[in-house]
């Protein structure tokens, strides 16, 4: 009966109560996210791997504004069945530039991490305009609003590089100051096309799976 | 001094007009997964974004306006006490549906921070850490001014709910700010997504199951009119829950580019959350038994058994899918979407919408407009959600099976633009599933309003004070 008794002054006071509450449900997420936490300080990104460009920066940005992520995941389980279709399996060190993580969670459309050089930019520019153009039973939505907007319509390109690299991505001074230039006369289209070819570009189909 | 019940009347009217909107939302994104034009080009419709205001509006405007409703009414009463703070609560009310409407309408505009069930820009962020903040204050205001000597169970899940979702909310919601609707999160890569299924795996622990398992504690019984069947069994099953349920969230992440051991610990943890699951199922049940006879009349009732039912089923499946060798299976597909909604429709929603039967005639202070409706309602609810988890689960392992399925050179036997085909009967018919239960909520809404057509909240007094004796 002693532990009723014990828990009977837990349920007769309320700041034990939360106290309680607070340290128990806290040492799970502790002992699970400290250490991957503290690694990830000091990860070491792919080989050949760089943070994005400007333009393909501005691309991720609208991926991540229209949620295409609720779609289509970008990973790479190493299952025979997935490496066969998608490649090489997903490694966390591809993944250090990545603010958010885009992996997902359902794969209504398919699997995207390796989708860099598989299609051409005008077939991404018709699919991305009309996907039923090019695959008469896709359900995926058209984006014709894309090809209106210019790239980096409210001018935040610099601000958002110098908040990345004040975050530890490793951008110059002058990837930040050509960035505007680099994004002149080039829509959101093209914007979202270079980051979809920039995905999956540092490990190739002949490395070890 | 009388409880201050027009807050909860406040709170329920917002949870229902919510359901109403995000239910909407969702049978719309099920019907352009079917008829993918319906979008008509238009940003706003496109289904990203309505997809993301779907799971932004129940999660948030009909899931947690519902509970803190609740949580204010049981809480006053199990206290004998008024509302703590209730200008405070009052503020609350009007902070958390301002920031449901325009957090909705940014999200339609595109603002979005990225992370699933946490989309909302670093101004809403902090706007919402500061109304649950607020929320804490006055529920355990409430707590500590109680005129009773012990803190009833019900309150002890809803003070998990508060003190946990704060704490998984401000550390998954560390960003650098850019703009008014951009920021990037503090964590990258692996460790982003470690980080992100912390918190959303216990947002649906602590929130959807662990704050609603406030809602049983209290409702339950009260309708059944018996008390809570073992105490020693709530007390246990309660601190398992709490100290079991924080570690499940890595199996969200079997087979990624994370560290193998969080996935194994992730999956055993899985595993063992089943037994404090299944207790409080067992304990709720063996309550219910005692008033057999008034499940066959009270509609409220047969909701919250019906519902009690559904949180077996979806508490049981949830450890499954946990297994790596059947999350192979599982994982990215359909039988992930059937699983929330099993748990979101047949546990979260029914047990809302029978409290909200038993509620509304105490608030207004009148019977139940019509019982038959509530019926109708009640069956309503059911084909719905059976439709959409059964064809979910089809869709799901045939997507399981067809993706990983190789031929004798090895190579994958399908495309993939062919299993995609194939899912177009089971969309449709999860679509049909969905109308149904929001024609069933519909029914609810007309319902209540009706009962409390014309009336206004009924100022209830704590037990003392009713007596004349002084507290």
């Amino acid at each position: 009966m002693s532990w009723i008794s014990l828990h009977r002054r837990l349920e007769r006071h309320t700041g034990l109560l939360i106290f309680g509450i607070l340290v128990v449900s806290s040492i799970g997420g502790m002992v699970q996210l400290l250490p991957v936490v503290s690694e990830g300080a000091h990860a070491e990104p792919a080989a050949g791997l760089a943070p994005y460009t400007a333009l393909e920066l501005e691309g991720r940005d609208i991926y991540i504004r229209e949620s295409c992520s609720t779609c289509h995941t970008q990973q790479v389980r190493p299952l025979l069945g997935e490496v066969r279709r998608y490649g090489p399996y997903s490694r966390s060190e591809e993944f250090v530039y990545d603010r958010p993580f885009l992996w997902g969670s359902k794969r209504t459309g398919p699997d995207l991490q390796r989708v860099g050089g598989h299609f051409s930019d005008e077939w991404h520019r018709l699919h991305l305009t009309d996907p039923r153009s090019v695959v008469p039973q896709s359900i995926m939505p058209a984006y014709p609003w894309l090809a209106t907007h210019p790239a980096d319509r409210h001018g935040s390109i610099q601000a958002r590089m110098r908040a990345l690299a004040k975050l530890g991505h490793p951008y110059t001074a002058e990837d930040i100051a050509g960035a505007p230039a680099a994004l002149a006369g080039h829509t959101e289209l093209d914007a979202v096309i270079a980051y979809l070819q920039s995905l999956g570009r540092t490990r190739t189909a002949g490395e070890a799976t | 001094m009388h409880y201050e019940d027009r807050l909860v009347t406040a709170f329920t009217g917002a949870a229902v007009a919510w359901a109403l909107l995000g239910m909407l939302a969702g049978v719309y994104v099920a019907a352009e997964l079917v008829w993918p034009t319906i979008d008509f080009g238009l940003p706003g419709l496109s289904f990203g974004r309505l997809r993301t205001l779907h799971t932004t509006l129940v999660l948030f405007g009909f899931g947690v306006s519902a509970l803190i409703g609740t949580a204010f009414y049981s809480v006053q009463r199990t206290s004998h006490v008024r509302l703590f703070a209730p200008t405070l609560g009052w503020a609350i009310f009007l902070a958390w549906q301002l920031a449901i409407v325009l957090g909705g309408a940014s999200i339609l505009a595109g603002w979005n921070a990225g992370k699933e069930y946490a989309e909302l820009e670093w101004p809403f962020d902090i706007a919402i850490a500061l109304a649950w903040v607020s929320f804490g204050v006055v529920f355990f205001g409430t707590v500590a001014t109680r005129k009773v000597e012990s803190i009833y169970i019900s309150n002890w899940f809803y003070g998990a709910l508060i003190i946990v979702v704060a704490m998984l909310h401000v550390v998954n919601s560390l960003e650098l700010p850019v703009s008014l609707g951009k920021s990037y999160s503090l964590f990258a890569g692996a460790q982003d997504a470690v980080v992100q299924w912390w918190y959303g795996h216990n947002a649906v622990g602590f929130l959807l199951t662990g704050g609603f398992l406030g809602m049983l504690y209290y409702f339950l019984p009260k309708q059944a009119e018996q008390p809570i069947w073992s105490y020693r069994l709530s007390i246990v099953a309660f601190w398992a829950f709490v100290y079991t349920y924080i570690w499940a969230g890595p199996h969200h992440l079997h087979y990624h580019a994370v560290p193998e051991w969080v996935q194994s610990l992730g999956m055993a943890m899985s595993l063992i959350l089943l037994a404090p699951s299944w207790a409080t199922m067992v304990n709720g049940i063996m309550t219910v038994s005692g008033a057999a006879q008034k499940l066959k009349t009270d509609p409220a009732l047969k909701f919250i058994v019906l519902a009690l039912a559904f949180y077996g089923l979806a508490t049981f499946e949830g450890p499954m899918l946990a297994i790596k060798s059947v999350n192979v299976f599982s994982h990215f597909t359909e039988w992930t979407i059937g699983h929330v909604h099993s748990g979101a429709l047949g546990w979260n929603a029914l047990i809302t919408f029978g409290t909200f039967y038993f509620l509304v005639p105490r608030l207004a202070g009148a019977p139940l407009f019509s019982a038959r409706l509530a019926n109708a309602h009640f069956w309503l609810a059911l084909a719905g959600v059976m439709l959409y988890v059964l064809s979910m689960w089809g869709a799901g392992i045939s997507q399981g099976v067809l993706w990983l399925s190789l031929d004798n050179l090895g190579e994958v036997r399908y495309s993939f633009n062919e299993v995609m085909a194939a899912m177009r009967p089971y969309y449709l018919l999860r679509f049909f599933g969905g109308l149904l239960f929001l024609a069933g909520a519909c029914l609810m809404a007309w319902n209540l309003m009706r009962t409390f057509a014309g009336r206004s909240t009924v100022l209830a007094r704590p037990p003392a004070m009713a007596a004349g004796v002084p507290a």
